[in-house]
């Protein structure tokens, strides 16, 4: 049985008379310990795909299934990693983790193991020293490595990083590049990322996905990218699979799929 | 990210220079530093922020002692209303009687009917704002009721309010609820509309409950909203208490007023309009230094 599997889903936005159809039949199989990216040029429903498997934004037509169970709302066991971070200003970083730690294992922890949980988080994305700032003190990667921490402290099954670097700059987007390729390499788990950074895909994933323009965005091409883990930046740049697999995204994005409205 | 490297930098350099002078570290340089020194720039600070008013005032009362100095004045100069008011400037907390007694506990009275109604406002003012910020029917529904009701003037209230609690206390008390409950409802759900779709996200992920979404995002996130709001309307129930209070009768100091008109003591009444102005500005302050604090300095000034 699959781990995840998208099951001829289309996506349609109702507005008065009119209807936008985002997303036509796609149809998607990911493993456990999986690492995928969805690539594709802005507003062809990447963000739309993410929401529908996080469980935000209900499927128009096909079904979502987690473990064989029908995905048809949010919940913790689909963390999502927001594009703008979404911390909660009022609260600390400590606080910020603490309320979904609190909620998700309020029961089944102690106080003192739900503190090392949220601490052990915090560690994994090196923000333990930061946990008593508040988002407004802290740098907007250091607010990503937050939001990446209250994601992993749900514990879910699978994570879904929407742009998580988008906002970035590019060295500190290399930075938490890394420390996410040490987290899933150390953890094992699922993820699922938005991106429209070639690159970033082709360096983070096991698969990449591409999306066609849209509307009715439909599933391009998959592409594997067969790179031995770890993953060195460095010694990538000249490896031979990375530049083919760089190469075959590019052609994708640029060459069949050229985004027509962008000039 | 750029402080570790800061301090990293500032760490090597002591780290470099310590070795070759370590005796003249001009720490302890700081304690001989006059007194006077150290004052210096909280005197010039309050110089800077003091000076202007008092000038201000005093021009204003030179102004006035010239301008109602005539013979044909009407109102009375400053030095007139020293002399005439001076018990009632310095004494403000005397008590001789139960109709003569200090400003001081005519303005605790009114204050305490206040506190009552804007209270009440408060609470169900914030409740309301919720369910119209919330809800679209309840917009739908409630919010044009709201935009007609708010327009009407306190006192218009007073007959109707009289009528049914049959008693000048929960009248006034009452008047100063109607008062100050909309601009906390608008503001309220203003606030709650608001929110950031993302924070609603977190909040479905997390699976919160609505008592949870409430006082863990709702609350938070639409407080500088809410505190507008209660700025907005305990500045409007100190306008209403003494409109209210002037009809009514009783202890607070809009009936002092009247009173004072009555018997064409003017001194009595100056006086008594620079305690209510004080007294609203003190209000207006407490209100948003309470709202400086729940939010942590995220609501506006």
């Amino acid at each position: 049985m699959s781990y995840l599997k998208i099951d001829h889903v289309d996506k349609r936005f109702q507005r008065g008379a009119a209807t936008t159809e985002v997303l036509k039949d796609v149809s998607l199989v990911i493993d456990k310990g999986e690492f995928v990216s969805i690539i594709g040029h802005s507003g062809c429903g990447k963000s739309t795909l993410l929401n529908l498997v996080a469980g935000l934004t209900p499927v128009s037509a096909g079904a979502i299934l987690l473990e064989g169970k029908e995905v048809n709302a949010p919940g913790p066991d689909r963390a999502v990693v927001f594009q703008n971070h979404s911390l909660l200003p009022w609260l600390t970083v400590y606080d910020n983790v603490a309320l979904a730690v609190n909620k998700v294992f309020g029961r089944k922890k102690t106080r003192a193991e739900r503190h090392d949980w949220i601490m052990h988080n915090l560690d994994l994305v090196q923000m333990g020293h930061a946990r008593d700032k508040r988002p407004g003190e802290i740098s907007g990667g250091m607010k990503q490595r937050v939001g990446i921490a209250r994601g992993l402290a749900m514990e879910p099954k699978i994570l879904l990083l929407d742009e998580p670097f988008g906002a970035l700059d590019a060295l500190t987007r290399a930075h938490l590049q890394d420390s996410v390729m040490q987290i899933h390499a150390a953890l094992g788990n699922t993820m699922i990322m938005i991106t429209h950074d070639v690159d970033e895909a082709v360096l983070l994933s096991d698969r990449i996905i591409m999306l066609t323009n849209g509307p009715s965005a439909r599933v391009g091409e998959v592409l594997d990218v067969r790179l031995a883990r770890p993953r060195k930046r460095l010694e990538l740049v000249t490896d031979r699979t990375y530049i083919a697999a760089r190469e075959a995204v590019l052609k994708f994005l640029y060459e069949r799929h050229r985004f027509v409205e962008a000039a | 990210m750029g402080q570790p490297v800061l301090k990293g930098t500032t760490a090597g350099a002591a780290v470099v220079t310590l070795p070759a002078k370590p005796e003249i570290i001009a720490l302890p340089a700081a304690p001989a530093k006059p007194f006077a020194a150290k004052l210096a720039p909280w005197i010039r600070a309050a110089l800077v922020n003091l000076l202007p008013p008092l000038i201000t005032l005093a021009l204003i009362l030179l102004f006035w002692q010239l301008a109602a100095s005539g013979p044909q004045s009407s109102l009375p100069p400053p030095s007139k209303i020293w002399d005439e008011a001076k018990e009632l400037i310095v004494q403000p907390f005397y008590w001789a009687g139960s109709q003569d007694i200090g400003l001081g506990w005519r303005i605790l009275v009114s204050l305490q009917r206040v506190a009552i109604g804007f209270s009440l406002a408060a609470v169900f003012g914030v409740l309301l704002g919720t369910l119209v910020g919330q809800s679209i029917w309840a917009t739908r529904g409630l919010d044009p009721v709201f935009q007609v009701l708010r327009t009407v003037p306190p006192l218009a209230w007073l007959p109707l309010s009289l009528a049914a609690f049959r008693d000048s206390q929960p009248s006034a008390i009452f008047v100063i609820f109607i008062t100050a409950i909309w601009p906390v409802i608008i503001n309220t759900a203003v606030g709650i509309r608001n929110i950031p779709q993302d924070y609603r996200n977190v909040a479905h992920v997390l699976r919160l409950n609505q008592i949870e979404f409430f006082y863990k995002i709702m609350v938070p996130s639409a407080a500088p909203y809410i505190f507008t709001g209660l700025r907005i309307g305990v500045g409007l129930s100190w306008l209403a208490i003494v409109a209210a209070e002037m009809l009514t009768g009783g202890v607070g100091i809009g009936f002092f007023i009247w009173d004072a008109w009555n018997s064409s003591r003017l001194s009595d009444i100056i006086v008594a309009l620079v305690y209510i102005g004080v007294v609203g500005f003190l209000l207006d302050r407490l209100v948003a230094l309470i709202g400086h604090v729940v939010t942590r300095g995220t609501a506006t000034n």
